[in-house]
């Protein structure tokens, strides 16, 4: 893997949670790289840790042990709003602001680079038109987040973590409750976001077979806790896709790019 | 939204505000000619002892209360409907009011007196009173926090709201039972709601501490419109999310408990207002939503006091007014929630 220009790095970082005086670790002893203009397809089963990890990436659970690297700082001890322009983050969070409409929605994404009030000044508009452009929502720019259908909805929230304007964009599962149309076209948004205009793109999925294609690298899951990474081809190539599900009698077909009896 | 329908509702919502202030002037249990009043206002006096008192430390420390009251009440619901991602959060359905009208039963029990002489003249009994009903708030708000964190379900933490309350008012009642009759007659009184509690020389502190709080409210319209997107995402935006919602409860608690401690538990306002403000201006952008909420707060507190002195047999109860104004208002807003857009 090339690393000139990882822009995120994890140092022996674990994750788990703690269950009272219990802690329980889920992944531990990860070295993990993203790279600016690279989209990455976090894979796993339900429990294996994904949202774990992804948490504990963008600082929303403190990591077991370890250290994340962004900018040459440690992103576990930089403030909250230092964090805020580096990571844009799309989860499947219900949130409250059906009577927000999507350029409000979106200008909200401004809110680390904007004052105390959080006022717009005509640069920070600029910026949130060109991110509705770029995710495809802005002939939606004056709806109501509530009249939109979910795929509409997850582009504005992609376009609301654009106008954040930050180097890394973390999504959790954001293909989640889409149709097949815009799974698709949510994953090729995101490619284009990685490859032209250079952000780290990191985004947990269910979806192989979509993975296996857009992605430019994975990160794996697989059921005795470890986290391979590598290209769709090389990991396909070295078996590790069948390491992915507990159920022995799935097996990754290479033809289909899934899984079958 | 637009800006036009904004600016639109914040005229209305003002000349409303100013022919409601009007209309309580002129309108009362005694019958003041408009001329008269006129002349009073001027600083002429009317000839008449006894109107220029009605006016002068009557209806406009009336006027004044009422107004600050809804506004307050009105702000104190908007912000927990934010903190608590709970459209039907208001500060007396989650207990605030009822946490702190026990602040207030208490204090006045262990200062010796009955729980009657509500907000004497005496500066040093008021503000014991005032701290009083804060503290009692702000256990209640505690209360909330905890249950917050523990039970993700809106409807049950507006359920261990209603419990709180009855908690409340047990223990006022156990502490009645051991007051005098007299006391136990005004804690009656100023349960049922009342805008005409707070002296002229009480007014500069009731004054000062809500508006002092109103605009701590407008300076937290970033981090409140950050939280419509839920704790994750306000992180993700840079809030500090605890801290946060300690200020925004804290502005809550300080508004409720004022009010309650001079006016009484007032309910219905709170939980109301701050959806007339919604749907008049289109929007849950909180640097809208809040002036509009106060100003709305105004209006319908002052509409309340209205209809109070409506009766030529005597003053109605605040209390018996905030229900008729508020049950089909919210009833409308449950039966309409799939159209309303910030439901969805």
């Amino acid at each position: 893997m090339n690393n000139d220009n990882a822009i995120f790095t994890t140092h022996d970082l674990a994750v788990g949670y703690r269950n009272g005086k219990n802690t329980v670790t889920l992944l531990n002893g990860l070295n993990l790289t993203l790279n600016a203009g690279r989209l990455v397809a976090l894979l796993g089963q339900n429990g294996a840790g994904k949202s774990t990890l992804l948490r504990a990436l963008t600082c929303d659970e403190r990591p077991l042990q370890g250290s994340i690297m962004a900018g040459g700082k440690n992103l576990l001890e930089m403030s909250q709003k230092d964090r805020s322009r580096l990571i844009g983050l799309v989860s499947t969070e219900r949130i409250q602001a059906g009577a927000l409409t999507v350029t409000e929605l979106v200008g909200l994404g401004r809110q680390p680079h904007t004052g105390f009030l959080g006022r717009l000044d005509d640069e920070d508009r600029e910026i949130v038109h060109q991110s509705m452009v770029d995710a495809g929502i802005i002939g939606k720019a004056g709806e109501y987040m509530a009249s939109l259908s979910d795929g509409e909805r997850q582009k504005a929230m992609i376009a609301r973590a654009l106008a954040q304007q930050t180097p890394i964009i973390i999504l959790d599962e954001p293909t989640a409750f889409l149709d097949v149309a815009s799974r698709i076209e949510t994953m090729r948004l995101l490619q284009t976001l990685a490859h032209d205009r250079g952000k780290a793109v990191l985004l947990s999925s269910h979806d192989i077979s979509q993975s296996l294609m857009l992605a430019d690298q994975l990160w794996l899951i697989t059921t005795d806790r470890q986290v391979l990474t590598g290209t769709p081809a090389d990991l396909i190539k070295s078996g590790a896709m069948d390491h992915l599900f507990e159920n022995r009698s799935i097996h990754f077909n290479p033809q289909i790019l899934d899984y079958s009896f | 939204m637009t800006y036009r329908r904004y600016a639109v509702t914040l005229i209305v919502l003002t000349l409303l505000l100013a022919l409601l202030a009007l209309a309580c002037l002129v309108f009362g249990s005694v019958d003041i000619p408009v001329g008269k009043l006129v002349d009073i206002l001027a600083g002429k006096g009317s000839g008449n002892k006894a109107w220029d008192v009605i006016i002068l430390q009557s209806r406009i420390p009336m006027i004044a209360t009422a107004a600050l009251a809804g506004a307050a009440l009105s702000i104190s619901g908007l912000l927990l409907q934010t903190t608590f991602n709970n459209p039907l959060a208001g500060p007396s359905i989650l207990g605030v009011s009822s946490g702190a009208g026990l602040g207030v039963a208490i204090v006045i029990l262990a200062m010796g007196g009955s729980l009657g002489g509500l907000l004497g003249e005496n500066v040093g009994s008021y503000l014991a009173i005032l701290v009083g009903a804060l503290l009692g708030a702000a256990v209640v708000l505690i209360v909330l926090i905890a249950f917050s964190a523990i039970v993700r379900s809106n409807t049950m933490l507006l359920i261990i709201g209603i419990l709180v309350s009855y908690l409340t008012s047990s223990v006022v009642q156990l502490l009645n039972s051991v007051a005098t009759e007299e006391g136990v007659h005004n804690y009656v009184a100023w349960g049922f709601g009342n805008f005409s509690g707070v002296s002229t020389a009480q007014m500069p502190v009731y004054a000062s501490i809500i508006i002092l709080a109103l605009i701590g409210s407008l300076l937290m319209v970033k981090p409140l419109n950050a939280l419509l997107l839920g704790a994750r995402y306000a992180r993700n935006l840079g809030i500090n999310v605890s801290r946060t919602r300690n200020i925004l409860l804290l502005i809550t608690g300080i508004l409720t408990a004022v009010v309650t401690a001079f006016c009484g538990p007032i309910g219905f306002i709170g939980l109301v207002v701050p959806h007339i403000a919604r749907m008049s201006l289109g929007t849950s952008n909180h640097a809208r939503l809040v002036p509009a909420t106060i100003l709305a707060g105004a209006d319908i507190a002052l509409l309340c006091a209205l209809a109070s002195v409506s009766n030529p047999h005597g003053i109605i109860p605040i209390n018996a007014i905030t229900p008729v104004i508020g049950v089909p208002i919210i009833m409308y807003i449950i039966l309409n929630r799939r159209r309303i857009q910030y439901f969805n």
